[in-house]
C-alpha cells in the first residue's frame, strides 16, 4: 500500500531529513495536511525535525496486536520535539529501562513482525 | 422545542456470548425496549443503531437495515460510527430529530459483538479507533494509548496506580447487583496492583473486559407520551457533544480531555444546569484512569484531584457523587458500539428507582451520562432528569 504524503516523510526520517509542517502561529503537525489541525491556517511549510527529542510519556505493552506479535514486550513513546510530538518505538534500550525526560532520535527501523518500515525512537 | 422522554429501555446481558450474533443480540434489546416503552410500532420513524467493529468481527456492513428486520421494524435505519461513542451520537442525534419535530419516536441504541474474536484480533480492531498511519503503526493499542495518558497524568499531577485500583473496587462492587453485569465479583486493591501488566502501568483489572452486548431506547416527544398515557418519568434534557485531534500526540495537553469538556458544556447549558446539580453519573471508564480524565473534564473536580475521589469514598455508592453505579464499562462490561445506550438505559433505571442501586440515589433528580471515543477524540454527553 502506497500513503503518499506519509511515506514521503518516513523517507525523509530515515534519510536524517526529518520534517515537519509549521503554521505562522508555531504549530507543527504531520502531513499529509492541507490545513494546519490547531488553528486552521493554510499557510503550512516544511519545517526541520530537531534531532533530538525528549519524552514525554511511555508505555511498555506486553500484549499488542497481530503487527506486533515478535515485538513483546516493547515500549511505545510519545516524545517532544518541540513544535511537534512524535509516537513511536523506542530502541536501544530496553523497554524496562525507558524513562520520562529521556533524549531520544527519530528514525526508521523495521517491524520485526511484518517487515515494515516502522517510525522508532532511538535512545541517545 | 418539544422535550424527549424515555418511554423503555432495552438490555442484553453484558458478558461472553461468542455464539450469538450482533442481529440476535440487538433484537433481544430492541424488543425488549418496544415492549417496556408499549409505543405500538408502527409509531417508530427511525432506528438509530450504533456500531464500531462489526465490519471486522462479523465481516458485516450495512448493519442498520439488518438491525430494523431483527426488531421487526420497516422504518428507515442509520448506522453511526464514532469509535466507543456510536450508541452516544445515536441517541444524540435521535434526540435532535424529536426536538426538531421531525420524528415523534425513535428507537436508538447500538451493538458490539467482540469475544467471537482472539483478545490479538480485539486489540487490533480496537486500535482502528486511533491514528492508524502515526498510532497504530507504532505499536500503539488502547490499553497502551491510555497508558501513555495515565504515565502523563502522574508526571503532571501526582496519584497513583493505587488510587486508580480504588476506582476498579469501587465499579466491581457497583456491579454486584446488577443483573446485566458482565463481572458479579468483588475485587481487592491488592488484586488490581498485582494483576498481569497489559500496557504498564495499565494491568488486567484496571482495563474494561471484552464484551458481547447489545442496549436500545425508545424515545419519544413530550406530547406523545401525554397523548399515548405513557409511563416515562424520565426525559433527555440535555445533549452535548465534542470533539479534539484524533491521535493523541496532536493534543495540547496528554491527560486532559477538551472534548469532554465541551461536549458537558453544551449539555449543561442546554438541560441549564451546572456541574454542581449532578446527583450522578455514569462515565466511560474503559481504563481506571479514564473516569479520572471524565470526572474532571466533567467538571466535578479540577485537574489533578480527581484521582483521589474512590479512595476518599466521594464516587462510591454512598459517596456525595456516585459515579458508574452500573459497575461502568469496567465492570458491567464494554460493547462498544452498545456502551452509550447502555449508560442511558442504566440512567434511566437509575432515576426511576427499579434498578437495583436505586436505593442509593433516591433522592436523586438529575444524572449525566458522558461516552467516548479513541483517547476521547469525540464525546457525547447526556443530561437526565426525572419528573419527582
Amino acid at each position: 500500500m502506497t500513503d503518499a504524503g506519509y511515506d514521503e516523510w518516513l523517507d525523509a526520517v530515515d534519510d536524517g531529513e526529518g520534517f515537519y509542517l509549521a503554521c505562522p502561529e508555531g504549530h507543527g503537525s504531520l502531513p499529509p495536511r492541507r490545513v494546519c489541525p490547531h488553528c486552521g491556517s493554510t499557510d503550512i511549510d516544511r519545517a526541520a525535525l530537531p534531532t533530538t527529542g525528549t519524552i514525554e510519556t511511555f508505555t511498555i505493552c506486553y500484549v499488542g496486536g497481530p503487527d506486533f506479535a515478535d515485538e513483546e514486550p516493547y515500549a511505545t513513546a510519545i516524545a517532544d520535539f518541540g513544535d511537534v510530538r512524535l509516537t513511536g518505538v523506542v530502541r536501544g534500550v530496553d523497554p524496562e529501562e525507558v524513562t520520562v525526560g529521556m533524549p531520544v532520535e527519530a528514525a526508521v527501523g523495521t517491524n520485526r513482525t511484518t517487515g515494515d518500515d516502522l517510525l522508532i525512537l532511538r535512545a541517545r | 422545542m418539544t422535550g424527549v422522554r424515555v418511554a423503555g429501555v432495552g438490555l442484553t446481558h453484558f458478558g461472553r456470548h461468542p455464539e450469538r450474533t450482533g442481529r440476535d443480540l440487538f433484537g433481544e434489546a430492541a424488543l425488549a425496549a418496544r415492549e417496556e416503552s408499549g409505543v405500538d410500532p408502527e409509531d417508530i420513524e427511525s432506528i438509530n443503531y450504533g456500531n464500531f467493529m462489526g465490519s471486522l468481527s462479523e465481516r458485516q456492513g450495512h448493519q442498520a437495515p439488518l438491525m430494523a428486520e431483527m426488531a421487526g421494524l420497516q422504518c428507515p435505519a442509520t448506522r453511526y460510527e464514532e469509535a466507543c461513542a456510536s450508541a452516544g451520537v445515536a441517541i444524540r442525534e435521535a434526540v435532535r430529530a424529536v426536538r426538531s419535530g421531525e420524528a415523534d419516536v425513535v428507537l436508538a441504541g447500538g451493538c458490539e459483538r467482540m469475544t467471537n474474536l482472539s483478545t490479538a484480533d480485539v486489540t487490533e480492531g480496537l486500535a482502528t479507533a486511533a491514528d492508524e498511519l502515526y498510532e497504530i503503526r507504532a505499536g500503539m493499542t488502547f490499553p497502551g494509548a491510555y497508558a501513555l495518558m495515565e504515565r502523563a497524568y502522574f508526571e503532571s499531577f501526582g496519584g497513583s496506580r493505587e488510587d486508580l485500583a480504588n476506582v476498579a473496587v469501587k465499579n466491581h462492587d457497583n456491579a454486584l447487583p446488577n443483573e446485566y453485569a458482565q463481572f458479579h465479583r468483588a475485587i481487592t486493591v491488592d488484586e488490581v496492583l498485582d494483576a498481569p501488566m497489559v500496557s504498564d502501568p495499565v494491568g488486567l483489572l484496571d482495563a474494561c473486559p471484552v464484551t458481547d452486548g447489545a442496549s436500545a431506547l425508545v424515545l419519544v416527544s413530550d406530547e406523545y407520551a401525554a397523548e399515548h398515557g405513557l409511563d416515562a418519568p424520565v426525559s433527555i434534557t440535555g445533549s452535548g457533544q465534542g470533539g479534539d485531534n484524533l491521535a493523541l500526540h496532536d493534543r495540547d495537553h496528554l491527560a486532559v480531555t477538551p472534548a469532554t469538556e465541551r461536549a458537558a458544556a453544551e449539555a449543561y447549558d442546554d438541560a441549564g444546569c451546572s456541574a454542581d446539580d449532578v446527583d450522578l453519573v455514569e462515565v466511560h471508564d474503559c481504563f481506571t484512569i479514564a473516569e479520572i480524565l471524565a470526572i474532571e473534564g466533567l467538571g466535578f473536580y479540577d485537574h489533578g484531584e480527581g484521582i483521589g475521589a474512590a479512595r476518599r469514598g466521594e464516587t462510591t455508592a454512598t459517596g456525595d457523587l456516585p459515579v458508574n453505579l452500573s459497575g461502568g464499562l469496567k465492570a458491567k462490561g464494554h460493547p462498544v458500539g452498545a456502551t452509550g445506550g447502555s449508560q442511558i438505559a442504566e440512567m434511566t433505571r437509575l432515576l426511576r428507582g427499579d434498578h437495583p442501586n436505586s436505593d442509593h440515589v433516591e433522592d436523586a433528580t438529575l444524572g449525566v451520562t458522558h461516552n467516548a471515543g479513541g483517547t476521547v477524540a469525540s464525546a457525547v454527553v447526556h443530561v437526565l432528569e426525572v419528573d419527582r
